[in-house]
C-alpha cells in the first residue's frame, strides 16, 4: 500500500524516536469564549500503550482527541503527534500525519450515501493510489476483522448501532494507523455488543500493533480493555484472555475534572484510590 | 434594556455579521483556490453537474414555460391598448433573456439547489461526517464544496438558456392560440427584439448567480450545529439568503454591464 509519505506533504520526515511518546500534551489549554474546557493538561501516550480517558459530560474527553487529530487548535500549550507539532500545523500539513491514524467516532460517523465496503475503503479509494481489487481484498480483510464480510454492500442505515460502530472500527483501521483513536466506541451499546467491540480494540492493540487512545463513560469497558490481551492461539484461533501484569501496566487511566487532569495511574492504582472523587465516579 | 446594552447588543451582531462575512469569503476563497489546484475529485464534479444540472432540469422547464406564457397573456392585454400586439415577441425575447430567465432560474435553484446542499451539508456536520472526513486525511472543501460550486457555475447559465428558451416557446404557444399572432410575425418579432449585448448579459449574469447559491448553501450548511432542529434551520437560512442574494447580486452586475456593454 502507497501512502503518501509525510514529505509530499510538506513535513519533516523524522518520525519520534523509537521510545518517544506517540502523543504529548504539554500544559494545553483551551477554552469556548468564557467556558473553560482544558487547563494545564499535560499527558503522554507511548507507542504500544492505551491511554483510557475518563470523566463525567462536558469534561473535555472528546476535545482531547480532536486536539490530537488537529479538529481543533489550542489556546496555548504544544501538542506532539507522531513526532510533530500537530497544533501548529495548516490544514494541508495536518492531512499528513493523519494518514497515520485513525478515529472512530461516537456514533460511528459513517457516510450514509456510501456502502459498507465504500465506508471502510473510503482512505484507500480517495487518499492512496492502490489499485481497486487491492483496495477491495483489504476492505474485505478488514470487515472480516470485525466479523461482518457478509454486510460488504449493504448501506449503513440497514445495519445496528453495534455494526455500525465495527464498520466504524473498520474504516479507522483499514489504511493500517500506527495511532487509534476511540471516542465512546461502547455508549448506548448492550453490554454483549459492548464486548464484541471491546474485543475489536483488544485485537487491533495487541495483535496488529496499534496504540490506543479511548475515551469512555463505561468503566466496565475500560477496565476490560485494560486488562485483557489478546493471541492468537496455535490453531490461529483467537484467544482474548487476561494479561501479564506487564500488559496491564501499558494501559494508563486518566480521569479528566473541571478541564484538568484529576488523576493518571493503572487499573490497580484507580481501583485502590481514596480520592472521594474517582469513589464516587467508580461507585 | 438600558442604552449602553443596546450598544453592546449592536456591537455584537456587527461583530458576528462582520464575522459571517469573512467566513464566507474565506470559503468562497478556498473554492477558487480547491478548483485549479490538486486534489480535485473529477467523479465528484461529474456527480454534482448530474445533481443540480439535470435534477433541476423540470423545475426550470416549467418555471420557464409559464413564465413565458403568463408573460404573453399580460402584454397581449398592455399591447392591445396601443394596437402593437404583433410586437409581442419582442417584448418577450427580450425580458425573459435579459431579465426574468436568469432571475427566476436562480431563484428556483435558490430553492432546490441551496436547500438541499445546506441540508446535506449541514447534516454531514451535525452526525460528525465532516470531522470523520478531515480525520480520515480528506480536504471538505475539495471533496464537497469545490464540485459543487463548479456544478453550479457550470450548470446555471445551461439552465438559463433552457428557461430561457421554453419561456420564449410558452410565449409563442399563447401568441399562436390565444393572441391569434402568426408564427412568422412571432419569431420575427422575437429576433428583432434582442441585440447581442442583451443575449450577453442574459449569459453572464448566471455564473454570478450560480456561483452565490451554491457557496451561500455550503457556507450555512458547513455552520451548522444544534442536531436537527439546527438542520432544519440551516435549510431556511440558505434558501432566504440565497434568494434575497440572488436579487441584490443581479443589481449590481446588471449594473455593472449595462456600463460595460451599453
Amino acid at each position: 500500500m502507497r501512502h503518501k509519505s509525510l514529505e509530499e506533504f510538506g513535513l519533516p520526515v523524522e518520525l519520534a524516536e523509537p521510545h518517544a511518546p506517540v502523543v504529548l500534551f504539554d500544559k494545553v489549554d483551551l477554552a469556548f469564549d468564557e467556558k473553560v474546557i482544558l487547563k494545564n493538561v499535560t499527558f503522554s501516550v507511548r507507542a504500544g500503550h492505551t491511554k483510557i480517558f475518563l470523566g463525567a459530560s462536558g469534561a473535555g474527553k472528546s476535545t482531547v482527541l480532536k486536539l490530537m487529530l488537529g479538529l481543533l487548535k489550542p489556546d496555548s500549550g504544544t501538542i506532539w503527534v507522531l513526532g510533530h507539532r500537530v497544533d501548529e500545523m495548516t490544514e494541508t500539513q495536518l492531512m499528513g500525519v493523519r494518514h497515520h491514524m485513525g478515529m472512530v467516532f461516537q456514533e460511528g460517523a459513517l457516510f450514509d450515501s456510501f456502502t459498507v465496503g465504500e465506508n471502510v475503503g473510503y482512505k484507500l479509494y480517495e487518499e492512496t493510489t492502490l489499485p481497486l481489487d487491492e483496495v477491495r481484498a483489504r476492505v474485505e480483510e478488514v470487515l472480516g476483522f470485525v466479523d461482518l464480510s457478509e454486510h460488504i454492500d449493504k448501506q449503513p442505515s440497514e445495519l445496528s448501532g453495534g455494526q455500525r460502530r465495527r464498520v466504524a472500527i473498520a474504516r479507522a483501521m483499514a489504511a493500517k494507523p500506527t495511532l487509534l483513536l476511540y471516542d465512546e466506541p461502547t455508549t448506548g451499546l448492550d453490554p454483549i455488543t459492548s464486548l464484541t467491540i471491546n474485543a475489536e480494540i483488544i485485537k487491533l492493540r495487541d495483535l496488529e500493533n496499534v496504540t490506543s487512545v479511548l475515551v469512555t463513560h463505561q468503566l466496565r469497558d475500560a477496565y476490560y480493555i485494560a486488562e485483557h490481551s489478546a493471541r492468537l492461539g496455535t490453531d490461529n484461533e483467537l484467544e482474548i484472555a487476561a494479561a501479564v501484569e506487564d500488559k496491564v501496566e501499558q494501559a494508563d487511566f486518566v480521569m479528566l475534572k473541571d478541564g484538568g487532569i484529576h488523576f493518571e495511574g493503572t487499573a490497580g492504582e484507580l481501583r485502590t484510590s481514596k480520592d472521594p472523587y474517582l469513589r464516587a465516579f467508580l461507585s | 434594556m438600558s442604552v449602553l446594552n443596546e450598544g453592546d447588543w449592536l456591537t455584537e451582531w456587527v461583530k458576528k455579521a462582520l464575522l459571517e462575512v469573512q467566513d464566507y469569503v474565506r470559503l468562497c476563497a478556498a473554492a477558487a483556490k480547491g478548483s485549479v489546484t490538486r486534489p480535485f475529485y473529477a467523479r465528484d464534479v461529474m456527480e454534482q453537474i448530474e445533481v443540480i444540472g439535470l435534477g433541476s432540469l423540470t423545475v426550470v422547464l416549467l418555471t420557464g414555460f409559464f413564465t413565458g406564457a403568463v408573460l404573453a397573456l399580460q402584454m397581449g392585454m398592455t399591447l392591445d391598448q396601443f394596437g402593437a400586439r404583433p410586437f409581442v415577441g419582442r417584448l418577450i425575447s427580450a425580458s425573459m433573456i435579459k431579465e426574468l430567465g436568469p432571475v427566476l432560474t436562480a431563484l428556483m435553484l435558490s430553492g432546490r439547489v441551496g436547500s438541499g446542499i445546506a441540508a446535506e451539508l449541514g447534516s454531514m456536520m451535525v452526525t460528525e461526517q465532516i470531522s470523520a472526513l478531515r480525520a480520515l486525511g480528506t480536504d471538505p472543501i475539495r471533496k464537497l464544496v469545490v464540485p459543487r460550486v463548479l456544478a453550479g457555475f457550470i450548470m446555471c447559465p445551461i439552465l438559463t438558456v433552457v428557461g430561457d428558451t421554453v419561456g420564449i416557446l410558452g410565449g409563442w404557444i399563447i401568441s399562436l392560440t390565444q393572441l391569434r399572432v402568426s408564427s412568422g410575425v412571432y419569431w420575427s418579432s422575437v429576433v428583432e427584439g434582442l441585440f447581442i449585448e442583451d443575449v450577453w448579459m442574459g449569459l453572464i449574469k448566471p455564473f454570478f448567480l450560480g456561483f452565490v447559491i451554491v457557496t451561500i448553501g455550503c457556507h450555512v450548511g458547513l455552520r451548522t450545529t444544534g442536531g436537527t432542529q439546527g438542520v432544519g434551520r440551516a435549510t431556511t437560512n440558505a434558501v432566504v439568503a440565497a434568494s434575497v442574494v440572488v436579487l441584490v447580486v443581479d443589481f449590481f452586475v446588471t449594473r455593472l454591464l449595462i456600463s460595460i456593454l451599453f
